[in-house]
């Protein structure tokens, strides 16, 4: 107890030090716990979690262990109860109101009146952009997501994996340092999800930016990040931290190379240990 | 188009062709109303017609001599369909359109005051639903108001609005449209409200995170989604108003109008001018709601909404 009180202590010294100019996401002791008709409930408890700039962070975890609720505490969307938080050093509604980060959606939440690239447009239109400015990134992201020639098309005239890729485009038009990403391949087939996160790997390694992705397969995790949280459920929070020593530069075939599969399975075993007092 | 190729495709039932598409049904349905009409018209008129065999002192009358003197009489109980087209052709088509006789005439009037009620109702419905989404305290105060102001039966409120228009010095075309705003605003805010908080979480959460104001989520979010929803509401809006309009008529002691025609023709018997004002207030409800059907599919053709 003392020791890890201690630990805590001498971190937060370093944090102060540092004024770690280099930290995206700050999290200490941060519960939350909605008020619901049955009782509390603890969406989230005693989360302590540290995101530094370029990292490729997942959250994985069955169903109901918070990493969505995480996810959307980090967007502003929803308040913690308990705790501190800061996103780019302030708090999560300052980073909101500066656009520090561009959300990606489990379905891809596109306006079906509006054209793609008119999609694409939304965000840029809200911060008041100006039609050149609005245009170029427009373009430049479209290319990014490799969607370059569908921008008068509808959504309904796109597949799902094109869809998604226009939501990613939106979400990059606002050009954040850093990408929420929300089980955003979670409704598409295997095949499709492989090329899209080979695609957002790519994107990563251009662009450079902090990339918090919430996911319930463990492959997808491992493949992109390199730091998997794994999170257990009643009540939500951290199980095990996992920095991954995969290169940053990797191909789909990395998943057959004993690195990986050493990954994946401190991911399992973290996921079957979070689980295991269930029944 | 494709129900030509489509019917030939499909089995040998002869009446395959004339069942598919919108045209067969809706004649079908047409041929049916007007051959009960006629059986209705027969029917009813029949004591009337005794009558007046009785009072001749004929007492051999054929089966097929009753039968065309029921459908030719001046004042019948029910006219027959032929009876009432020859009316409106003859104050629509035989009549100058200023002509106080003229049937286009006095749908000119209702048609004015409608559309006037409509425009007025619909902005106050649109403006009604904004202010209930985006204020708390309005949606506890205004809604059941809104509620309740429907309970009130229209005949008894219409005279009281144009008597108090008329004491303020308020007559001729406002009073009526009032009476028209007072029935289409309602399904106006209660279409509009529903369809302005129909956006799905997702969508309102992904305009939180670009933190966008309450502004702009209404015109980039809310009020595209509403559309469909008002739409829908402005068909039943204008239906309704044109039923004001037509009790807005009544008490004005039936000057001009659909409704001064409906009662002038009740209180001379014209049951035949009844029905021809009848008709062509249907056929100008039918009218006016396709019209709104038209620019509904248009508009939504351009919002890509409607492939």
């Amino acid at each position: 107890m003392t020791a890890l009180a201690s630990a805590k202590d001498t971190e937060m010294v370093v944090n102060k030090q540092s004024a770690s100019p280099n930290r995206v996401i700050d999290i200490e002791n941060l519960s939350l716990t909605f008020e619901t008709n049955d009782g509390p409930v603890n969406a989230l408890s005693d989360i302590d979690l540290k995101i530094e700039e370029g990292d490729f962070v997942s959250f994985i975890g069955p169903s109901g262990c918070g990493k969505t609720t995480l996810l959307r505490v980090i967007a502003d969307l929803e308040k913690p109860t308990a705790g501190s938080i800061s996103v780019n050093g302030v708090s999560p509604e300052q980073a909101r109101l500066n656009r520090a980060y561009g959300y990606v959606f489990q379905a891809a939440a596109l306006y079906p009146w509006r054209t793609i690239a008119k999609n694409v447009a939304l965000p840029l239109e809200i911060m008041g952009l100006s039609k050149a400015e609005q245009q170029q990134r427009i373009s430049r992201n479209m290319e990014l997501v490799n969607l370059t020639g569908f921008e008068k098309k509808y959504p309904w005239q796109l597949s799902g994996g094109m869809q998604q890729r226009a939501s990613i485009a939106r979400a990059l038009a606002v050009e954040p340092d850093l990408l929420l990403m929300d089980e955003p391949f979670g409704a598409l087939d295997e095949i499709v999800r492989d090329h899209l996160n080979e695609q957002l790997l790519q994107l990563w390694a251009k662009t450079n930016k902090t990339v918090v992705f919430v996911t319930h397969s463990i492959p997808e995790a491992v493949f992109l990040s390199t730091k998997i949280v794994v999170l257990c459920p009643r009540p939500g929070r951290i199980y095990d931290v996992i920095e991954s020593d995969l290169p940053r530069e990797r191909s789909l075939d990395i998943r057959e190379t004993p690195e990986f599969l050493k990954v994946a399975h401190r991911v399992r075993e973290g996921l079957k240990a979070g689980h295991s007092y269930e029944d | 188009m494709t129900d030509a190729s489509l019917s030939q495709t499909r089995s040998m039932n002869p009446f395959a062709g004339l069942m598919s598409g919108t045209i067969g049904p809706v004649t079908v349905v047409v041929l049916a109303i007007i051959a009960l009409w006629y059986i209705s018209a027969v029917a009813l008129n029949t004591q009337f017609q005794q009558d007046i065999y009785a009072r001749a002192g004929q007492s051999d009358v054929s089966f097929s001599q009753l039968v065309t003197d029921t459908l030719f009489q001046e004042r019948p109980v029910l006219p027959a369909p032929h009876q009432v087209l020859v009316e409106i052709w003859d104050t629509t088509v035989n009549k100058k359109i200023t002509s106080k006789r003229s049937l286009v005439y006095h749908t000119g009037i209702t048609l004015s005051s409608t559309l006037l009620g409509f425009l007025i109702g619909t902005t106050l419905g649109i403006l009604l639903a904004i202010g209930i989404v985006h204020s708390r305290v309005l949606d506890k105060s205004l809604m059941p108001w809104v509620i309740s102001s429907q309970t009130i039966p229209i005949l008894a409120i219409a005279p009281m609005i144009i008597v108090v228009l008329n004491a303020v010095g308020i007559s001729g075309l406002l009073p009526k449209a009032m009476i028209s705003t007072y029935l289409s605003f309602f399904p106006v805010t209660v279409g509009m409200v529903k369809g302005l908080r129909s956006p799905e979480v997702i969508h309102m959460d992904l305009m939180h995170t670009y933190s966008a104001t309450r502004i702009q989520a209404f015109w980039k979010l809310r009020l595209p989604y509403a559309v469909p929803y008002l739409f829908t509401s402005m068909k039943i809006g204008m239906a309704a108003s044109l039923v004001g309009a037509i009790v807005g008529e009544l008490p004005t002691g039936a000057v001009a109008g659909l409704g001064a025609r409906l009662l002038a023709g009740s209180y001379y018997g014209q049951t035949v001018q009844i029905w021809s004002a009848l008709l062509m207030a249907a056929f100008l409800a039918g009218s006016l709601v396709a019209l709104i059907g038209v620019i509904e599919k248009r508009t939504l053709k351009r919002m890509g909404m409607a492939g």
